[in-house]
């Protein structure tokens, strides 16, 4: 099972020739998003990170000259997220084999690099949707956040412009998530929002911050520019003063 | 899994005459946990340290490969060699551990957070104006959250953001929907 992914690209030129260009625009963005997965995929055996997981538990130190300039990037992002979140956020100790999978961050970060298919194209006005993290360009665009019990339902709307909104959590019982540093599922927290400029963060901090639990709404607000919107386990709307712009109020 | 392009550039009549494009594709980034998971599972490998345990010093390393327009806010990366930190899942994680230090444009930031049994129980902003730590200049104060009751809602809305198990069903029915197609 994989992600889904959907583009979707509003264009006010008429014609047949507008429409060719937004397709292969749109084609761009899943090129690129191909390309990543086939890089990045934990579960493709031949991806970079597999290699490179594979090195990892046969006890081989990795070496960075052999290794990609995004491959790099992405370990150091994995670091710098798994020490600013006292390790909430955790490339390894996520997974029962402790295996590196760093893909709670690639997910997220390749979306917005594939975006820059449409922005090369000249698109303003676009949606990018992969399995629920989203991108936005333009708007305003309103997102509802799923509510964790009626699956037709949304518990919150959220106006956005030119930014991300990215969800973690547990709907139903599970170990989708667990917190890599005592091994448990969260309880405090049925799900949590980030809304901010960028899906690349916004999702990742969205992951941390879930299994941080109620604790994890204060961090997400320490990063300029990005806010938390959290349901909890009793039933409540919980959300830190950057989110509050963009929360449409239901008396509004 | 699957990776496979799906279908679509469907038009759809929006009302004011925009061009509405929409694609679809199926990507392996986020699989059900471990299950397909490679190789021989070995916990004990690889760096295995406590997370962030480092005063940490921010190297000119592997820098991202290039940032997508518009692009704020986002933490600089730092020395691209390690190998992310691992953690023992088991052990329930104790003591004090500092952040990378991070340049956000208007000065560098570096966070300090104490654990016990497991949870953070303070976070600490440290400083470093120029190259060394000056000390705490300030208790990092909790944001002051809002909240209401849980509402269900139905108003209109142009997407949906949820945690992937929303969507399980929808992504098994367009698999076999694809597998069927040939994709």
């Amino acid at each position: 099972m994989g992600t889904v992914v959907t583009v979707d690209v509003r264009d006010d030129r008429p014609g047949a020739d507008a429409e060719a260009d937004i397709g292969r625009a749109i084609d761009g963005v899943f090129a690129t998003l191909r390309e990543l997965d086939a890089r990045f995929s934990p579960y493709r055996p031949d991806s970079e990170v597999s290699r490179l997981a594979d090195d990892l538990a046969a006890g081989e130190p990795p070496d960075p000259d052999a290794m990609s300039r995004d491959l790099r990037f992405v370990l150091a992002a994995c670091d710098h997220l798994a020490d600013s979140s006292g390790g909430a956020f955790d490339a390894r100790g996520h997974r029962t084999d402790g295996r590196l999978d760093p893909s709670g961050f690639v997910k997220g970060w390749a979306v917005d690099e594939a975006a820059r298919a449409l922005e090369d194209s000249g698109l303003r006005q676009y949606a990018i949707n992969a399995g629920g993290d989203i991108t936005l360009r333009g708007g305003p665009w309103t997102v509802g956040i799923q509510h964790p019990d009626l699956r037709d339902r949304i518990a919150a709307r959220v106006s956005l412009r030119d930014a991300a909104i990215a969800t973690s959590g547990l709907y139903e019982r599970g170990d989708h998530i667990r917190d890599p540093r005592s091994g448990e599922t969260p309880a405090e927290l049925r799900s949590l929002s980030v809304v901010g400029p960028m899906l690349t963060w916004a999702d990742a901090y969205a992951t941390a911050a879930f299994a941080m639990g109620l604790d994890g709404l204060a961090w997400v607000e320490r990063h300029p520019g990005y806010g938390a919107i959290a349901i909890t386990s009793d039933d409540r709307l919980v959300w830190s003063p950057s989110a509050a712009a963009s929360l449409m109020r239901l008396s509004s | 899994m699957t990776r496979q392009p799906a279908v679509s550039s469907t038009r759809l009549g929006l009302g004011l005459a925009s061009l509405v494009l929409a694609g679809l594709l199926l990507i392996g980034f986020k699989g059900p946990d471990g299950t397909l998971a490679l190789g021989s599972s070995d916990g004990g490998s690889g760096t295995g340290g406590a997370s962030g345990a480092s005063g940490g010093s921010t190297q000119g390393g592997a820098t991202s490969g290039g940032s997508t327009p518009g692009a704020a806010a986002s933490p600089p990366s730092t020395s691209g060699s390690s190998t992310g930190s691992g953690s023992g899942g088991a052990s329930k994680k104790a003591g004090t551990f500092d952040g990378t230090p991070i340049d956000v444009g208007y000065g560098v930031v570096q966070v300090e957070v104490t654990v016990a049994g497991g949870k953070v129980t303070k976070v600490t902003e440290l400083s470093l104006p120029s190259g060394g730590r000056s000390g705490r200049i300030s208790s990092y104060a909790a944001p002051v959250l809002e909240q209401e009751t849980l509402s269900a809602q139905t108003a209109q809305i142009d997407l949906v953001s949820g945690a992937t198990y929303t969507s399980e069903g929808f992504q098994q029915s367009l698999q076999s929907a694809l597998n069927q197609a040939g994709l």
